[in-house]
C-alpha cells in the first residue's frame, strides 16, 4: 500500500505510514545538513521520525550549496 | 611613517573601530559569497587567499546542492557560515527559506534576499522589509542585501537588522558603484554596519566602496568568475584593506585647478 505525495517537484510513490525521517534517509545520501520543509512549513530535525506523511503532502528536502 | 609601519596602522584602525555584527568581531572586512566557481577544488584557496570570516551559502534541492564535501573545506577554514535566501521574490517564502537554513546550517545569521524580478535581480524594498521584521521578531540576526536608497537602509536598521548591506549595482553585473553618493548617504543615515553587497567588478570597485565610509564588502562574482580567481580574491583583500587605510588616513579635497606640490619658494630665474 502505497500513498502519493510530492517530493522536490516530482510525484513520488511512499509506504503508507512513511515518516519524514524515512524519505530523508532516502533521498539525502552525501548531505548530512538537510532541511525539510512540509507543505509550506519546516519540520525540524527532532520531529522528523514523528511526522508522518500523507497523501498529497509538498516535500523540498534541501542541503547546502554554494551561494553569493 | 616608514613602510614596515603599515601593517599596524591598519592593526590600530581596526583596534580603535573594529568591524562589529551583532556583537562579533571580524578582523576580515571582506565577506565572501561562494556562488559561481568552477569546481570546489578552488573553494579553499580562494576563501583562504581573500582572508575572509564571514562565508555565504545557500541552500537548494539535494539534487541539485553541493553536498557534504563543501561544508567540510568550510569547516576546515573556519569562517563563520551566512546563509542566503537567493531566489526568494516574497517575504514569506524568504522567511522560510531563513527558517529552513536555520535547521540546515545551526545559525540564526541570515543574509536576507528578497528580488523583484529575474532579470534584474534587484531587491523589493516592501517584501524585504515585511520579511526582516519578521525574521528579527524570530530571533534571527538579519542582514538584508537591500537597494541603495538611504530611506529603506534605514528603515532596515530601525527595523533591528544587525547591518545594512546595499548594492553598488545589479548582482554579478559588474558594473561597480552606480551611485556612490547614495552609499555615503546610507552610511550617515544608520549605526549599524554598512557592507556594500553586489556589483563589484574589480578592486577599484572594492577600495571605492571602502573609502565612502562602508564598514565591509560582499562579493562572490568578482573573484569566482574572475579567470584566476584566487588571484582576485588576495586583490580584492587588498583592496578592502587599502580602501580602509585610504579611509582613515583623510583623502585630500578635490580642486577645480592644480596646485603644485613643489615649492614655488627659491624658484630659479633662468
Amino acid at each position: 500500500m502505497t500513498i502519493q505525495v510530492t517530493v522536490n517537484g516530482a510525484p513520488t510513490d511512499v509506504a503508507d505510514g512513511a515518516t519524514v525521517a524515512v524519505l530523508v534517509a532516502d533521498r539525502s545520501s552525501g548531505h548530512d545538513r538537510v532541511a525539510v520543509a512540509l507543505n509550506g512549513g519546516v519540520v525540524p530535525r527532532s520531529r522528523w521520525t514523528a511526522t508522518a506523511l500523507s497523501p498529497g503532502d509538498r516535500l523540498e528536502v534541501l542541503a547546502p550549496t554554494a551561494g553569493g | 611613517m616608514t613602510t614596515t609601519d603599515l601593517v599596524p596602522a591598519l592593526e590600530q584602525e581596526e583596534a580603535a573601530d573594529p568591524f562589529t555584527v551583532a556583537g562579533e568581531v571580524f578582523t576580515s572586512r571582506l565577506v565572501l559569497g561562494t556562488g559561481g566557481l568552477p569546481s570546489l577544488e578552488v573553494l579553499e584557496d580562494v576563501v583562504r587567499a581573500s582572508g575572509t570570516q564571514l562565508v555565504t551559502v545557500a541552500l537548494r534541492r539535494v539534487e541539485a546542492a553541493a553536498g557534504s564535501s563543501m561544508m567540510e573545506v568550510l569547516s576546515s577554514c573556519g569562517v563563520r557560515l551566512l546563509p542566503n535566501t537567493a531566489g526568494c521574490m516574497t517575504a514569506r517564502e524568504a522567511v522560510l527559506t531563513a527558517q529552513l537554513s536555520r535547521e540546515a546550517f545551526q545559525t540564526d545569521w541570515v543574509k536576507l534576499e528578497v528580488i523583484g524580478d529575474d532579470r534584474t535581480l534587484l531587491p523589493d524594498g516592501v517584501e524585504l522589509l515585511d520579511a526582516a521584521e519578521q525574521l528579527v521578531a524570530d530571533g534571527f540576526i538579519v542582514l538584508p542585501y537591500t537597494t541603495d536608497d538611504p530611506i529603506l537602509g534605514r528603515r532596515l536598521a530601525d527595523a533591528g537588522c544587525a547591518a545594512v548591506m546595499p548594492l553598488g549595482s545589479p548582482i554579478g553585473s559588474g558594473l561597480g558603484i552606480r551611485n556612490p553618493h547614495n552609499i555615503a548617504l546610507l552610511r550617515e543615515q544608520v549605526d549599524v554596519p554598512v557592507v556594500l553587497d553586489a556589483g563589484i567588478g574589480t578592486a577599484s570597485d572594492a577600495a571605492l566602496a571602502m573609502e565612502l565610509g562602508c564598514d565591509a564588502v560582499l562579493l562572490a562574482s568578482a573573484v569566482t568568475r574572475a579567470r584566476l580567481p584566487v588571484q582576485m580574491a588576495l586583490a580584492m583583500r587588498q583592496a578592502v584593506e587599502g580602501g580602509r587605510l585610504a579611509r582613515g588616513a583623510g583623502r585630500i579635497p578635490r580642486r577645480w585647478h592644480a596646485e603644485a606640490s613643489t615649492s614655488m619658494a627659491g624658484l630659479p630665474d633662468l
